[in-house]
């Protein structure tokens, strides 16, 4: 059952000092996870940005449904070495609800982002993003440095509680895009 | 050595200027840190010390010519933010070779520039304790909103955009007060007394810190811990507050293990 229209992306054409990416054609609506496919250097993540004006957009549109709330999750993130931050707090800033996190992470919110393993911070940090109050959720690699339990438990979460968002994701992974995607979106190189 | 003047009401209002001060320069400090941007502090401590010698040699109010310097270091910063370090280091410059051949060619400056440089906290008035407690009235709770926009743009720096936001007047608003905390503290406190609690505190926040929330208050009372025993210790050996205050901080973080390269 499709939901209301949240996106509408029309001969998308984006980069930095020139275009880089595109076109790309596809509508999203509520409740739907468009992957977004195609062979490294095809502008994937480009175009994922240019959805929120990450970047320069050259050509074609991206309509948004009025008062459109996006969160995006990028990839990379600073070093937090001798941050004194827990997950707690990070969850705060985005405004993000810890129900629903994977019990191995959800007993360690009270902990310094320090002392959690490469995985966890992961996927704490993808969660912050994903679960922050949010219409259209952007993921960019969102499977990178997550061991088989994040994985496994992303696959799980998005494939029944997404329902009130739509979602945009960008993988290499294509056995996780095949899982958890409703339809995928071939870019071009 | 003698101890007795610390009960002295002379010294009362200095105390609780400097105490005050020692509270908000390390929570100023927690977020400079956050930004990579501790620099800044010493930037603006030698532009307020500048401006306050300029100020005194026109006949004006040293307060009011450190905190408009400091004031405009901190524009400065705002809107060149993609300078960075760079901008800091060009500010302390300017202001220090400012600041030198104005105590080196006014003799009105001469001993202002060493209260300065050298911290001289006992000559505070009770005009800089009325200015800080207004400060502090109006910095403390402006941090407290400041906060999450400040965290975010350093862990989630497209939060704000990516929800059609401009997150720059949030991070321009901290920077000014980020200067005005600093200019008040130079000319009470002297240049590096200010800088010392800005940049040492945070260091026992970010190493002992549970959570941000705890990380603050810990460098708070490392602040104003550390600025107490200095001040005692400056009057009853009778010695300049900024050298003792600045060399008991470090000495604190030598003693207490925090270990930079973690940072």
């Amino acid at each position: 059952m499709a939901g209301d229209l949240l996106l509408r992306v029309a001969g998308l054409r984006a980069g930095y000092a020139g275009p880089v990416a595109g076109p790309l054609d596809f509508e999203l609506r509520r409740g739907e996870i468009v992957g977004l496919a195609g062979p490294n250097g095809a502008g994937k993540s480009t175009l994922l940005k240019a959805l929120w004006g990450g970047v320069r957009v050259f050509g074609g549109e991206v309509h948004k449904a009025p008062g459109l709330q996006i969160s995006h999750q990028a990839q990379g993130f600073d070093d937090l070495r001798g941050v004194p931050l827990s997950g707690h707090d990070l969850l705060g800033l985005t405004g993000a609800d810890p129900a629903g996190l994977p019990p191995w992470l959800a007993g360690r919110l009270g902990e310094r982002l320090d002392r959690l393993s490469g995985g966890q911070l992961q996927f704490l940090r993808l969660w912050a993003c994903l679960a922050a109050p949010a219409d259209l959720v952007l993921l960019d690699e969102p499977t990178n440095n997550l061991d088989r339990a994040g994985v496994a438990h992303l696959a799980d979460w998005l494939g029944r509680a997404h329902g009130g968002q739509g979602i945009v994701l960008v993988s290499h992974d294509h056995a996780f895009i095949d899982q958890v995607c409703t339809r995928v979106v071939e870019v071009g190189a | 050595m003698s101890f007795e003047l610390l009960f002295d009401p002379l010294f009362r209002v200095p105390f609780a200027t400097g105490l005050l001060l020692a509270a908000i320069l390390p929570l100023i400090g927690m977020y400079l840190r956050l930004r990579n941007e501790w620099l800044a502090a010493l930037a603006f401590a030698q532009m307020a010390s500048a401006g306050a010698l300029v100020a005194m040699v026109l006949d004006g109010p040293m307060l009011a010519g450190g905190v408009l310097a400091a004031l405009l270091a901190a524009l400065v910063k705002g809107l060149l933010a993609r300078a960075g370090a760079s901008a800091y280091a060009l500010m302390m410059l300017l202001a220090w070779g400012g600041g030198v051949l104005l105590v080196a060619n006014h003799p009105l400056a001469e001993q202002a520039g060493h209260a300065l440089f050298d911290g001289q906290l006992y000559f505070t008035g009770e005009a800089h304790l009325l200015v800080t407690a207004l400060a502090a009235v109006v910095v403390l709770p402006a941090l407290a909103w400041l906060s999450r926009p400040l965290l975010l743009a350093r862990f989630f720096p497209e939060f704000y955009r990516a929800r059609g936001q401009n997150e720059r007047p949030r991070l321009l608003l901290f920077d000014l007060l980020a200067g005005l905390v600093v200019a008040l503290a130079t000319v009470s406190l002297g240049v590096m007394a200010a800088f010392a609690l800005v940049f040492v505190p945070p260091l026992f926040g970010w190493r002992f810190g549970r959570g941000w929330r705890s990380a603050l208050v810990l460098a708070a009372l490392a602040g104003m811990g550390g600025y107490s025993v200095a001040f005692a210790l400056s009057l009853g050996l009778d010695q300049p507050f900024g050298p003792v205050c600045a060399s008991l901080l470090v000495m604190l973080i030598v003693v207490t293990g925090v270990k930079l390269d973690r940072m």
